[in-house]
């Protein structure tokens, strides 16, 4: 979780100074900013059972070594492509947070309890864009459905099982990454279902798996050197 | 002089939220616990959002503070529990934050959706006649509005649950 909110944080900020309108680059400067939190406060409860400190992992890891979904290393593409990245993304989030709050593990409940009601933004966001692209022009609803089409096999991505699925299951810590899959086709069917566009057919569609144990796309590294170039120039440097 | 709960609380008045600079930490809500060990001081603050970047000013402003009052021994720590949400924010807090020119969050509404944040009170004029521009502001906890009564555009600080 914790990758997936620093890998995800970092290629919403390349928006920066690009967005196609002022308010969209504040919005994707702004969730950057929350998603970059969220992750300290997870590499921090992390450092708290005995890892090493949030920079030191966020920053000196190679590739192999990160266990985000592959969804999150994609390049920003186009804005169709990361508006809907962010929609599959943010509603699998809230979700998996909301379930979270409740978990048996009581630092992962604190803080997924406080980051829900923040990703609740990111998510109204999400669902405006997708409400009025997908029902604007042929060549928005044309482009947007291209970008699900593309996304939605890295997106189911977002749920693959960790080893330790079934320990987590019955300890009560989380749901369990089956029903989440579940409760996030229903929120994001519920939204495509208002436009005019559609969600490709699960039973057709291959799952991109492997991001959870190291297994990433070519994207991913130059990312990495490029968030971590800084702290290899000068690990004691403050900005 | 023997130090109470009570003191530190009154000399946190003091310690601003830098980016609000009229809206004291403990109106704003953020202070969780304050405990007294002779002469140690801890102060337990929750963030408003996970990833303010002002979090660690709040912290060192704190002990900048109590050391102008001879507490030498302070620490600060950050907690997750008993989260922040926009409805702690005290009254009077919120009479600063309008008076700062920025609209106070909507109270106790559990469910935060585009409905509640379009019509924000304008700060400068009292009009409701006004629209939200975007959910996202110049700092994580403000959103950007317009205000047709007095043609105005203004920020609201984000009710958050």
């Amino acid at each position: 979780m914790a990758d997936d909110q620093l890998i995800i944080g970092h290629r919403n900020s390349e928006w920066n100074g690009l967005g196609p309108i002022l308010e969209e680059d504040i919005a994707f400067c702004s969730m950057a900013q929350d998603k970059i939190g969220q992750s300290l406060a997870f590499y921090s409860i992390l450092h708290e059972m005995g890892e090493s400190d949030p920079d030191t992992v966020a920053f000196t890891r190679n590739s192999p070594q990160f266990h985000n979904c592959q969804l999150v290393e994609l390049p920003i593409g186009e804005y169709d492509f990361s508006l809907v990245r962010h929609f599959l993304f943010d509603t699998a989030e809230y979700l998996r947070f909301n379930a979270l709050a409740k978990s048996k593990f009581e630092p992962i409940a604190d803080v997924s309890a406080k980051i829900k009601g923040e990703i609740q933004y990111h998510i109204m966001h999400a669902n405006t864009w997708i409400k009025q692209l997908g029902t604007a022009t042929d060549e928005s609803i044309e482009r947007m459905q291209k970008a699900i089409n593309v996304a939605f096999p890295y997106a189911l991505g977002i749920f693959e099982e960790s080893k330790y699925e079934g320990d987590l299951i019955d300890d009560k810590i989380f749901i369990g990454e089956h029903l989440l899959r579940e409760q996030w086709i229903h929120e994001i069917d519920k939204v495509i279902a208002s436009t005019d566009l559609v969600l490709p057919d699960l039973a057709a569609e291959e799952a991109h798996l492997g991001g959870r144990y190291g297994e990433h796309t070519e994207h991913l590294q130059p990312l990495l050197t490029e968030m971590s170039e800084v702290f290899t120039v000068d690990p004691s440097a403050e900005w | 002089m023997v130090i109470t709960k009570n003191d530190i609380f009154s000399w946190l008045e003091e310690v601003k939220d830098p980016e609000i600079p009229v809206l004291s930490l403990v109106d704003l809500g953020v202070i969780r616990k304050v405990e007294l060990d002779d002469s140690k001081v801890i102060v337990t603050m929750t963030p408003t959002f996970s990833g303010c970047p002002a979090i660690d000013m709040m912290k060192d402003d704190i002990i900048d503070t109590l050391k102008k009052y001879g507490i030498d021994d302070c620490k600060v720590n950050v907690t997750f529990k008993d989260h922040w949400n926009s409805d702690m924010i005290s009254e009077k807090g919120r009479k600063a934050i309008k008076k700062f020119g920025i609209a106070p969050p909507p109270q106790n509404e559990l469910v935060i959706d585009l409905d509640i944040l379009e019509n924000v009170n304008c700060p400068h004029c009292d009009s409701d006649n006004t629209e939200m521009k975007t959910p996202f502001g110049p700092t994580l906890c403000r959103s950007i509005h317009y205000c047709h009564g007095c043609r105005q555009g203004f920020e609201q600080f984000k009710p958050l649950q």
